[in-house]
């Protein structure tokens, strides 16, 4: 009897028949569009018709596979043990499979212990991945293997996640990176999300075996697989099948018949079980209503068809998308464009103006100004007069339509931006974290992947009777959110509603964390291109309970703020390049690596026709204008200047070596630890500067991939200590850490307090040193010499209890020196703050985000804005000790409320303010972040988060940062002159 | 440095008038324990509610990057009174709070500010800790209800463990629950006797539940064995691991769940810890004589189990302290610290090699006890087949059903070859 094993993926449906001999007898593979039921039925009458058989054993397997064996009551076979099995009988003698699919990445260990890696709850790395980077690259995936071809640089793109990789894509996109190069890059993203996210320690090399579609479609990809793994992995024929394959060799002894499976596959269609949410609106007449309302809150705004008087021009250079926007001196509108940047605004912007001229010939352009990511470069490029921070152009366009807007409402491609209004101010921005975009561009991708377009995709779920309750989460739980739907049978219409309102719950309850709409304000003004569609716009006022303005202009709201503002600024003429000039526009782009300090930017050099140029992706001033820099004052930077006097390696002859990684508490610690070591007459080396070739190169052996950054990093020190082969490795776990009595209790973190064990056990280099990874307690001073000698003692290192006491006093002291040397920098600079006029920011994270692999250098970006930057444990000091509202009990987190205090208490003429820098994943954060912001809103002070990841979005970082400096009425820095 | 201008407190008369509301995390432990409240006089009430909508409640009135059981937890709480089961002027709300490292011990904290953000601050917020960091005049631990307490859980851990065992093998569904059950109610009524809590007494209750789990009609034949371990919550609650046990032996495998009388072993043992690695002497007394006296308890339920060799039972807690040893020290004491790892050990030793690790999506002492210690656990098992899963409010069941699978599939695998 032959076998049959289905395999039904995430997004495609495979199938083999095999014969008496395990031999394939017939074997087919298609996209199953979620209509999983209805295409498992017409392949089960296909095989039929074309094997001519009516009987078979069956299983089923694959990820979405699950319930629909259930319901049928057909085996199920587990994917990755199915993979196995094909490749125990295929391919034996294979030590590793590599697996990718539609939304899945595996890895297989054959050898020397099975193991099984599969991505969880993170999509990043599968063909789902890259697909949406194809997508917004505006090519397909076909067409990107192709330009990968011809790359000549790889970009660190951020691998964890495909939303933290747009963020990194995208600004390379606007600056004009050369487009192989970003498709090598994103390809090589893939390759370290499976390495890095999956292996989590085991190394892959012997006989590699390449699986599944992407791998089998993207010979660049198995080659940058190759080039990082250092070997030659094999993809072999049916790479696709293996999955269906392994499912058809476990059949049992039961017999069906594929016509009766057929036909209650097609039953099961009907049947839907999963959770509903309430219509969007109840009949066309609703509709109606609804439409006719929104129509008349913009009706004041008129358009024009021929240009008269002076004319504004207003651009939008968002992340994906150009929007432009031509005004008269009321505020009417002559002409629009609202586009995909296609990964370069520059030609977006030069086609536009050269149309511009063409259309309107006698046109008088008296003004222009320029918003969103692409600023800088749409600035330069066109000689636009001014720029403008994106939240302060969507509010004055927001007053056009809402004089007393109070509330304002964005969604975008890839952002949402909230900003609360008072009092004429904007007093309260929310950025979405790049981990919970779920807006615009997510329904594009989901859209597209159904073959509809978003608009027609949006408008499906209008009437949908049912719509999926797919709740508040990010976008990658989302995609296994809506699987499941789709497992349960939910209609497309019925998904399309779902992912409209979860769109607007994301934004309600994860970006602006509200728990009630009276919360938000009375005048809301929703905008930006998501809110074109009239289902997110309906979701939005039912989840609310309340209507809303939406302007008939919402896509192009930030380009319409932006020609008003030109408006305010002109002096007449502008400066916008005119026909002539344009004519001759050429755009050149070249990529260099800047060497002006050690984060070693990628720099793209935009020339513009010869006569000037344009650098973006450097993180400071220091690549653009070397001479002219003006002094910084950055505590951050004093921090690490301090700690250098400690890093100087010194080897003694004689002596015994100790190495101390620098991550982590270490951080704050090695003045002590180094000052005891060197008391005991060890000779200490530290680590070096975290680079991303040390976090590559202990990225093998980090176990949880969803762990904060700062540990992750350890690994790499932990290695580079290893390669100078020192006598000891020196990491002491510490629950406690040092006592300043300004909480409840003292503690570390529990990743900052034991990551020393979680490296000896799964760094396996350690077991071949001395690795002093013990418990120590430096709060306990009177204790701690002896605890301390009997360590030591046990790795051979005997001491005297006098010895230990002079060793011990001498590095309490010289820690004490080392946190009064920042407390008295701090001082200093908050003496010349008030002496130059500058605004302050206290950028309050823990010790370890001082480097500059971990904060990006945003610490010299805020210098750039001409602030100057002082650190949270160098102000703590100056706050008495009050009761917080959460228990406070970690002592680098007490210090965050201390400084926050000090922050809510400063004079308005001091121009303090408080910005927050969070690790991804750090989950004592999710309680910290409340309370400093609580702290600082109840003294009418605004909060800032910088959340800080693998990833180096400063993009994101800058507009956060102006908009605060502009929302605080602080000179935002010379950008706004 | 607590002080009550900040919140509410559970005044003495309240023991009258409210109703104490508690999130059940264990039903069997937790309905005993019910009866300990309810002799001391308070009024107390087990929630049980489920589903999206207190996720939903949870995820509007906490921040939304909070660990998991929080979420919950904290949306079952305010879910009672926003439903109008519970009037909020007579209702106070309970919880546990360890004082640790970890950010559990915010849980009080987090819920007050839900509490506040639903416009519902007045209502009591009870924290249970052993630590002193918070005090209600009106509710207080007296030695008698700790005890008691404890024993309510000794007994929890004991039928669980019994049960696990029997269940999977019933020849007829519903024999063990319904000894289950029996079991409840006489114990109910034994303890609001102050009976049944000498070790006497205890010995020959345990007796008589060992014979009458033995007496149940099964059929022994070969299925995996798989262990669960994680964070306290998602590892009890079935609201909170979407019915884990359950679905395991749905799939043909049999489960031990390790009792929660480890972790109070493990949570008083800490100042020990703290004592033996930093010199830190607060609380050793109290943190000895307890530690003794609940090794008592298990000692009584280990020599019962003696005479009853058809079931598999714990090892003592010192013994797996040492075993953890081999691998983690015993100076991680956050969350579930080392115990969760020597956990896993004692699973494998004892041939429940597969083992379910869960945790809520990016709970910090788990990427350290957890997932920081699979890989030790491999090198030291070569029988280990241990599946880490990551609950969390938009995690979906395909996903950890998958896993789950995966997981099983390899431990029938090793079941055929040996």
């Amino acid at each position: 009897m032959k076998r049959l094993g289905l395999d039904i993926g995430s997004t495609t449906i495979k199938c083999v028949v095999l014969g008496e001999q395990n031999e394939i007898l017939f074997s087919s593979y298609e996209r199953h569009m979620s209509r999983i039921a209805e295409m498992t039925a017409v392949y089960l009458r296909r095989i039929t018709e074309q094997t001519g058989e009516q009987n078979m054993h069956v299983t089923i397997s694959g990820s979405a596979g699950m319930g629909l064996a259930e319901a049928l009551e057909i085996p199920f076979a587990q994917e990755v043990y199915s993979t196995r099995a094909a490749v125990t009988k295929l391919n034996p003698g294979t030590d590793v499979v590599i697996e990718l699919g539609g939304e899945d990445a595996k890895i297989l260990f054959l050898t020397g212990g099975f193991e099984a890696r599969m991505n969880g709850s993170c999509a990043g790395g599968t063909g789902a991945f890259i697909d949406q980077m194809a997508t917004l690259i505006g090519v397909s995936p076909d067409e990107m293997n192709r330009l990968a071809g011809n790359a000549d640089k790889i970009y660190t793109i951020a691998s964890r996640c495909g939303v933290f990789a747009k963020s990194d894509i995208q600004p390379l996109l606007n600056q004009g990176a050369g487009f192989p190069n970003i498709a090598a890059s994103i390809l090589k993203a893939v390759v370290n999300q499976t390495v890095g996210g999956l292996a989590q320690g085991r190394e892959i090399a012997g006989n590699v075996l390449y699986l599944g579609g992407p791998l089998t479609y993207l010979d660049k990809l198995r080659d940058s697989f190759d080039e990082t793994l250092k070997l030659k992995g094999v993809c072999p024929e049916h790479a696709l099948y293996y999955v269906a394959y392994g499912a058809a060799m476990q059949c049992d002894s039961r017999v069906f018949s594929l016509t009766e499976l057929a036909e209650r596959a097609e039953a099961y269609t009907a049947s839907g079980s999963y959770m509903t949410t309430q219509p969007l609106f109840a009949s066309q007449a609703d509709y109606d209503a609804f439409c006719a309302r929104h129509k008349a809150n913009s009706s004041h705004v008129r358009y024009i068809d021929q240009p008269h008087g002076d004319m504004y021009l207003g651009i939008d250079a968002g992340s994906t998308t150009i929007k432009a926007a031509v005004t008269d001196a009321d505020g009417n509108i002559l002409d629009t464009i609202y586009q995909s940047n296609k990964g370069n605004p520059v030609p977006v912007i030069r086609d536009y103006l050269l149309h511009l001229y063409k259309t309107y010939p006698g046109i008088q352009i008296a003004g222009s100004a320029v918003t969103g990511y692409g600023e800088d470069i749409i600035r330069e490029a066109f000689g636009i007069d001014c720029g403008i921070v994106e939240t302060i152009a969507h509010y004055t366009a927001a007053q056009k339509f809402k004089p007393d807007v109070d509330f304002i409402i964005d969604i975008g491609g890839q952002d949402i931006k909230c900003f609360r209004i008072h009092n004429h101010a904007i007093d309260n921005i929310f950025l979405n974290e790049a981990c919970s975009s779920g807006c615009g561009s997510f329904l594009q991708t989901f859209a597209e992947a159904m073959h509809y377009s978003i608009a027609d995709f949006a408008k499906l779920g209008l009437f949908a009777d049912q719509p999926v309750d797919l709740g508040s989460r990010c976008t990658v739980f989302m995609n296994s959110s809506v699987k499941q739907a789709q497992k349960d049978g939910a209609s497309v219409e019925n998904i399309s509603a779902g992912l409209s309102m979860s769109v607007v719950k994301n934004a309600l309850y994860k970006v602006i964390r509200c728990a009630n709409a009276s919360e938000l304000g009375k005048n809301i003004v929703v905008q930006g291109g998501t809110f074109l569609n009239d289902a997110v716009l309906r979701a939005f006022e039912l989840e609310l309970n309340q209507e809303v303005i939406r302007p008939e202009i919402s896509g192009i709201m930030g380009a319409y703020g932006a020609a008003l503002y030109a408006q305010k600024r002109s002096t007449g003429q502008s400066t916008v390049l005119n026909a002539e000039q344009l004519r001759d526009f050429t755009h050149t782009v070249k990529t260099i690596t800047c060497k002006g300090c050690n984060n070693n930017c990628s720099l793209t050099v935009n020339s513009f026709g010869g006569t000037h140029t344009f650098i973006a992706g450097n993180r400071c001033d220091r690549p653009l204008k070397l001479k002219t820099q003006p002094a910084a004052y950055n505590l951050y930077e004093e921090k690490r200047q301090l700690l250098m006097k400690y890093r100087k390696n010194e080897i003694k002859a004689g002596q015994p070596t100790v190495g101390i990684p620098l991550a982590l508490n270490i951080y704050e610690l090695l003045p002590f630890w180094h000052t005891l070591l060197t008391a005991l007459g060890f000779n200490v080396i530290v680590s070096p500067d975290s680079t991303r070739k040390l976090y590559l190169s202990g990225q093998h052996t980090i176990p949880s991939d969803t762990i904060c950054f700062p540990a992750k990093l350890l690994h790499g020190h932990i290695e580079a200590l290893l390669a100078e082969s020192p006598d000891m490795i020196f990491y002491p776990c510490m629950s406690y850490n040092v006592n300043e009595g300004a909480g409840d209790n003292h503690y570390n973190c529990p990743v900052v307090a034991y990551y020393p064990e979680v490296a000896n056990i799964n760094i396996k280099a350690l077991k071949e040193v001395k690795y002093l990874h013990d418990f120590v307690g430096i709060h306990n001073r009177r204790a701690f010499p002896a605890k301390f000698r009997e360590i030591l003692r046990q790795y051979g290192y005997s001491f005297t209890q006098k010895q230990m006491k002079a060793a011990a006093d001498a590095s309490y002291k010289e820690y004490e020196s080392y946190m009064d040397a920042v407390r008295r920098k701090a001082e200093e600079f908050l003496v010349v703050a008030k002496k130059e006029n500058r605004p302050v920011i206290v950028l309050a994270g823990r010790p370890y985000h001082i480097d500059p692999e971990v904060n990006h250098g945003l610490d010299k970006l805020i210098c750039g804005l001409g602030a100057v930057v002082i650190t949270e444990d160098s102000i703590a000091c100056r706050v008495d000790p009050f009761r917080t509202t959460v228990l406070n009990q970690w002592t680098y987190h007490a210090r965050l409320y201390l400084a926050a205090r000090y922050v809510a208490e400063s004079l308005p003429e001091e121009q303090i303010n408080l910005v927050q820098f969070v690790s991804f994943g750090c989950g004592v954060d999710a309680v910290t972040t409340d309370e400093v912001r609580s702290i600082l809103e109840k003294a009418g002070k605004i909060y800032t988060q910088l959340k800080i990841d693998e990833v180096t979005n400063a993009g994101a970082a800058k507009i956060r940062l102006r908009s605060l400096f502009a929302a605080a009425g602080y000179d935002a820095g010379k950008k706004e002159s | 440095m607590a002080t009550n201008e900040l919140y509410p407190e559970f005044t003495p008369e309240m023991k009258k008038t409210h109703t104490i509301l508690i999130p059940n995390a264990l039903p069997v432990h937790f309905s005993l324990m019910g009866s300990v409240f309810r002799d001391a006089g308070y009024k107390v009430a087990f929630l049980d509610y489920s589903g999206q909508k207190v996720i939903d409640t949870g995820l509007k009135y906490v921040h939304n990057d909070a660990c998991y059981p929080a979420i919950v937890v904290i949306g079952q709480l305010i879910y009672a009174i926003e439903s109008g089961d519970y009037d909020p002027k007579t209702t106070a709300l309970m919880l546990y709070q360890t004082g640790g490292g970890c950010r559990a011990s915010n849980y009080v904290h987090m819920l007050r500010k839900a509490l506040k953000k639903a416009g519902l601050e007045y209502v009591p917020v009870v924290s249970v800790n052993f630590g002193g960091i918070e005090k209600n005049s009106g509710f207080d631990i007296s030695p008698l209800m700790f005890l008691k307490g404890l024993i309510t859980w000794l007994y929890g851990d004991y039928i669980m463990l019994l049960r696990n065992q029997v269940v999977p093998y019933e020849n007829s569904k519903g024999d063990a629950a319904a000894i289950m059950e029996k079991w409840r109610v006489k114990l109910t009524d034994q303890i609001r006797e102050n009976k049944g809590l000498t070790m006497r007494k205890i010995k020959q209750n345990f007796r008589a539940i060992a014979d009458d789990f033995a007496a149940v009609p099964v059929t022994r034949t070969v299925k995996p064995k798989v262990g669960i371990v994680g964070e306290l919550y998602v590892k009890y609650a079935d609201f909170g691991n979407d019915h884990l046990p359950d679905f395991l032996v749905e799939q043909g495998a049999e489960v031990m769940v390790p009792g929660i009388l480890g972790f109070a072993m493990y949570s008083l043992n800490i100042v020990r810890e703290n004592h033996r690695l930093y010199g830190d002497r607060k609380g050793v007394t109290f943190s000895r004589v307890s530690v003794w006296y609940v090794e008592r308890l298990e000692k009584v339920m280990l020599g019962v189990l003696k005479d009853y060799p058809q079931f598999e039972k714990p090892i003592p807690f010192p013994k797996l302290k040492a075993l953890g040893e081999e691998t983690i020290s015993s100076g991680v004491c956050m969350g579930e610290g080392w115990l969760l790892t020597a956990e896993m050990s004692e699973l494998i030793e004892k041939g429940y090699g597969n083992i379910v690790c869960v945790q809520p999506f990016g709970c910090l002492p788990n990427h350290i006890v957890g997932k920081g210690m699979i890989r030790g656990m491999n090198e030291k098992y070569k029988d280990a087949n241990i599946c880490a899963i990551d609950y969390d409010p938009g995690a979906t069941r395909v996903n950890q059903q998958n896993r789950i699978k995966l997981m099983l599939s390899l431990a029938k695998e090793k079941l055929t070859e040996s």
